[in-house]
């Protein structure tokens, strides 16, 4: 447990990093944020927020469930932790393609109104540089879960020994609260102005 | 090494209905112009947030004493982090030219 506790300080201090840049960046560019913002599809961000967090639930109900030594509830909580993942994932992966389809993803494509043209960019990439980081986290997440799910199944997880469900539980629920910091920074600066 | 406190069903369902309402606002919150308190706002959401996630999903409430060492270390860190470098950008604009 203090372990995952101690990995996970440093996943905070990794975040943190991005977290930083973004930072120093709107402090320079807050026109060029809060415009380039707007484009992203609220109620994606939204819905994927509420999703998340019903997989935090979902998650915190498996340990439950583990702790109880209930292996058929066990199963459920975890499969439907596994279906909310997913589900987020695609919404994030709609959302890609149509960032990429309005031609937002940084580089030579990339389109925007000229007054903030460049600085835009810098948005975009780092939109994709934390929700990338964030999906990649997400998928880590649905490989750990899915041999949370095996373990489950074939009995080595009982009300004596569920600390790898715990363990699991801690990552989810952090990758979640990233996801609480990322969802206003990126998707609603700004969305009182236009 | 178990977590002795079996935290009740009741407890995350609450938890659940808390955060759910609490992402609501922070969607209307942004709708209103607040100047620089929308993003005071926006900020004073997620760490309520994420402290409720903290506290209830991942059990530090009911933790040992060197988990909750831990937990403040981490958030102490990021705060270091984000205080000496900002305090250097942010200020930059402050400069008076000789």
């Amino acid at each position: 447990m203090l372990g995952m506790w101690v990995f996970l300080v440093t996943e905070v201090l990794f975040f943190g990093g991005l977290f930083v840049c973004y930072s120093v960046y709107r402090g320079w560019y807050p026109d060029a944020f809060a415009a380039a913002s707007h484009e992203l599809i609220l109620w994606a961000g939204t819905t994927n927020t509420a999703v998340l967090i019903t997989s935090s639930l979902t998650m915190a109900l498996a340990v439950h469930a583990a702790q109880g030594g209930d292996r058929k509830r066990l199963l459920w909580f975890l499969a439907a932790t596994m279906l909310l993942g997913a589900v987020f994932l695609g919404i994030k992966a709609y959302e890609y393609d149509s960032e990429f389809v309005e031609h937002h993803v940084p580089g030579f494509g990339f389109a925007f109104e000229a007054e903030h043209f460049r600085h835009a960019q810098v948005f975009f990439s780092l939109y994709f540089m934390m929700t990338g980081l964030h999906a990649l986290h997400m998928i880590i997440g649905l490989g750990i879960m899915s041999v949370m799910a095996w373990w489950a199944w074939r009995g080595t997880i009982t009300d004596q020994y569920y600390n790898p469900i715990e363990i699991s539980g801690l990552y989810w629920h952090f990758v979640d609260i990233v996801w609480i910091f990322l969802f206003p920074l990126l998707y609603l600066i700004g969305r009182h102005a236009h | 090494m178990h977590t002795e406190h079996i935290v009740p069903k009741r407890v995350y369902y609450a938890i659940y209905l808390i955060l759910l309402v609490c992402t609501y606002l922070t969607w209307q919150v942004a709708v209103f112009d607040l100047g620089a308190l929308n993003t005071v706002a926006a900020l004073t959401i997620a760490v309520f947030k994420a402290v409720l996630v903290v506290l209830f999903f991942m059990h530090v409430k009911y933790s040992t004493r060197l988990t909750w060492l831990v937990v403040s270390g981490g958030v102490f860190w990021l705060a270091i982090l984000l205080a000496l470098t900002l305090s250097d950008y942010l200020t930059r604009g402050w400069r008076t030219y000789g």
